[in-house]
């Protein structure tokens, strides 16, 4: 192939060094990207939270503070709405209390392995609900199926309930394992759900609000 | 007989070890079926060994024994192809490379006992470095984690020294540059963060990275070698296609990755990005399909005209070469782009249209080849001047795909029903989860995915059989 009438199409330098360059330019732009989405995606502070700054990802004191998820008719799809300011298991958590209980949350969602049966943020397994939006769930509302049978009167305590003994609340054939789960630690995964709760995913899973709306003008949304 | 026996002794320490990564990777492929079957079950009824054998853990165990028989046969590939490619007679630090299997095999034993009988630990730190991470496909306990690391270090060495020492041909070039590359993302799977959308930011740099990008290079490098010594396809085509396939499937694959970042927290941007890279992630596999017919018609012609018979010096392993030609771009091709604009996914991510991807592309796009290399490794350890296939391969290749596009196809069912009944009438949540699960269309589909399923493990045990009788049938015939 040294001929010199070779043309660009068949030779081999031409193709190795148009792969080298475009897999060069294309791992650049990666990284560049990369790090605009880190900054993007880096978790806000509390005076975030108190100046009612939106950030993508917020801080884990968003824990004490209303979390709903509405269309945003603008972006044409729903996104987080941090809200007043509520108890979280009846108080308000410090900055540092928050940091370490999202802490425990997420090391217990992977200590527990909850991924490969539920998707969080869409991804995992697809053997249980998706939990990107949980803390928002009707079944986990005042009214809803999960406060009544587990008798408690709080959606955070009714969920940290049914965490620890999820094999005594069964709503379906398919029903949660008991994976030893202590109160501290369901404590932990309760905050860790609120807080991805509040994370704007693009509107991911698209019609959740319209789920709840329904549910709260008594509507037939599932049986 | 005799000759089988003395080609096999000769064989080169390298070639030797190959076949030993592939005996360990065809023992881990029939415990990712095994737990497969099991997932797949409880799926239809939820109270099979319950609160003793759970989802989660089946499930773990299935998509990582995947993952680590692949990496095995990959790694039993390398050493079968190194002697060959380099003109070496053996490869560089042979002796190191063997301690590494055993410690290796040895690690991955301890992790899947671990998995199988420990299961889940409590939410401490010492849970993530030794029963499990917690994180799909990279499960791995981080003290494995590490172990991984230094083992794939010496197997590198291997593959590098040997590449420096010895000729330095195209295929070889692209497979050193890519493994580095696959080495090295692994190391971004390897942190703790409380932020779970940077966790899954650079957990898709090793998920997507690998599988979309650097394997699928990997497999361009693969069906490059097979090519030629199956078929004698010649060397200068083939490299320049590969060369051709690096430049495609790196310049889609790595910005494909924006495909994974629509809805994890991520800005908006990735949509566009995602979309447009991700689309034409096809085109290279439509390329290595038309490649390797394109070569196959080519020799067989030349063959014929000069009035010789088949082009064909592996029955099996082409026939798997040339499924893995098929299946990598129907399973990864078409059904990736299926749901890979935002537009759709928004309604499909995370249901059953991911999982029939899943089977169809990890199938079509990975378990063929390798397979086919397992072939090839049995055909040089016998000395086998022509391998055909029998009875048992032509069973095990039909039964293998049958099955596992039945799968895919019941998935994607499922998958359909899902998304219409969860996603877009009913607007996800618990209630409308378990609304469109319970759906007798949609455990029809399970059910059917279920048989295709035993339809895929009888495949695997003609296999397993074909595997260990053909080289000494097959060699004695010779």
């Amino acid at each position: 192939m040294a001929g010199k009438k070779v043309s660009v199409w068949t030779s081999i330098r031409f193709w190795r060094l148009s792969a080298a360059w475009v897999t060069g330019f294309a791992t650049i732009l990666l990284i560049w990207l990369t790090f605009d989405t880190m900054a993007q995606i880096r978790m806000g502070t509390d005076e975030d939270l108190k100046n009612g700054v939106a950030k993508r990802v917020p801080a884990p004191t968003v824990i004490n503070y209303h979390i709903d998820y509405k269309m945003d008719e603008k972006r044409g799809l729903e996104a987080p709405v941090i809200g007043e300011k509520e108890k979280f298991f009846g108080k308000e958590w410090s900055k540092e209390e928050a940091a370490k209980l999202l802490h425990l949350g997420k090391l217990t969602s992977q200590a527990k392995n909850c991924m490969n049966c539920h998707t969080l943020l869409g991804n995992g397994a697809y053997y249980a609900p998706d939990l990107t939006k949980a803390w928002l769930d009707p079944m986990w509302q005042d009214g809803g199926t999960m406060q009544a049978m587990t008798g408690k009167n709080s959606k955070e305590e009714a969920m940290a309930e049914f965490l620890m003994h999820p094999d005594q609340y069964p709503t379906h054939a398919r029903m949660m394992p008991n994976l030893k789960i202590t109160k501290e630690e369901a404590i932990g995964l309760v905050a860790f759900l609120k807080h991805m709760s509040a994370i704007d995913t693009n509107g991911f899973p698209r019609g959740f609000s319209k789920t709840v709306k329904e549910f709260e003008a008594g509507g037939t949304h599932a049986h | 007989m005799l000759t089988s026996i003395k080609t096999h002794t000769f064989q080169s320490e390298s070639k030797k070890l190959a076949m030993m990564y592939f005996r360990v990777a065809i023992v881990l492929f029939g415990a990712q079926l095994l737990m497969g079957l099991i997932a797949g079950l409880q799926f239809l009824f939820p109270g099979f060994l319950f609160n003793i054998f759970d989802f989660n853990v089946a499930r773990m165990v299935h998509i990582n024994a995947l993952v680590v028989w692949m990496l095995y046969a990959m790694i039993g590939s390398v050493y079968l192809m190194l002697p060959d490619e380099t003109g070496q007679k053996e490869a560089v630090g042979i002796g190191l490379g063997k301690l590494a299997f055993w410690v290796l095999t040895a690690a991955v034993a301890v992790v899947v006992l671990v998995y199988i009988f420990i299961q889940v630990g409590p939410g401490k730190e010492s849970t993530i470095w030794f029963i499990n991470e917690g994180r799909e496909y990279i499960e791995a306990p981080r003290w494995a984690d590490i172990g991984i690391v230094v083992v794939v270090l010496i197997f590198y060495f291997n593959v590098f020294a040997t590449y420096m020492k010895g000729q330095k041909t195209g295929i070889m070039t692209v497979m050193v540059a890519n493994l580095l590359a696959v080495a090295g993302l692994y190391l971004a799977g390897m942190f703790f963060t409380d932020n779970i959308s940077i966790d899954q930011y650079w957990w898709w740099w090793v998920i997507h990275l690998w599988v979309e990008a650097t394997w699928e290079v990997f497999v361009g490098t693969l069906a490059a070698y097979a090519l030629i010594k199956i078929i004698d396809a010649k060397r200068e085509i083939v490299e320049m296609w590969l060369w051709i396939e690096v430049l495609m499937l790196f310049g889609s694959g790595i910005l494909g990755l924006g495909h994974h970042y629509f809805w994890i927290g991520t800005p908006e941007y990735w949509w566009e990005i995602g979309a447009l890279f991700s689309a034409l992630e096809p085109v290279p596999l439509v390329a290595m399909f038309v490649h390797v017919l394109y070569d196959w018609g080519k020799e067989q012609g030349h063959n014929e005209a000069h009035g010789k018979a088949s082009a064909i010096k592996n029955g099996p392993a082409m026939a798997w070469v040339t499924t893995n030609a098929f299946g990598n771009f129907l399973g990864a091709g078409i059904w990736g782009f299926f749901h890979t604009l935002p537009q759709v996914n928004i309604y499909t991510h995370g249901s059953q249209f991911t999982a029939a991807h899943g089977h169809l592309a990890f199938f079509g796009a990975y378990a063929t080849i390798l397979i086919g290399m397992m072939y090839m490794g049995i055909q040089q350890a016998y000395g086998i001047e022509r391998l055909k296939a029998t009875f048992k391969s032509k069973m095990a290749i039909f039964l293998i795909t049958f099955g596992v596009l039945g799968m895919a196809v019941a998935l994607t069912i499922a998958g359909y029903e899902q998304v219409l009944v969860e996603r877009a009438e009913l607007g996800a949540g618990w209630q409308a989860f378990f609304t469109a699960q319970n759906l007798p269309w949609y455990v029809q589909a399970q059910t059917w995915r279920e048989i295709m399923g035993v339809v895929t493990f009888l495949g695997f045990v003609f296999l397993v059989l074909d595997l260990l009788t053909i080289g000494k049938n097959e060699g004695a015939n010779d």
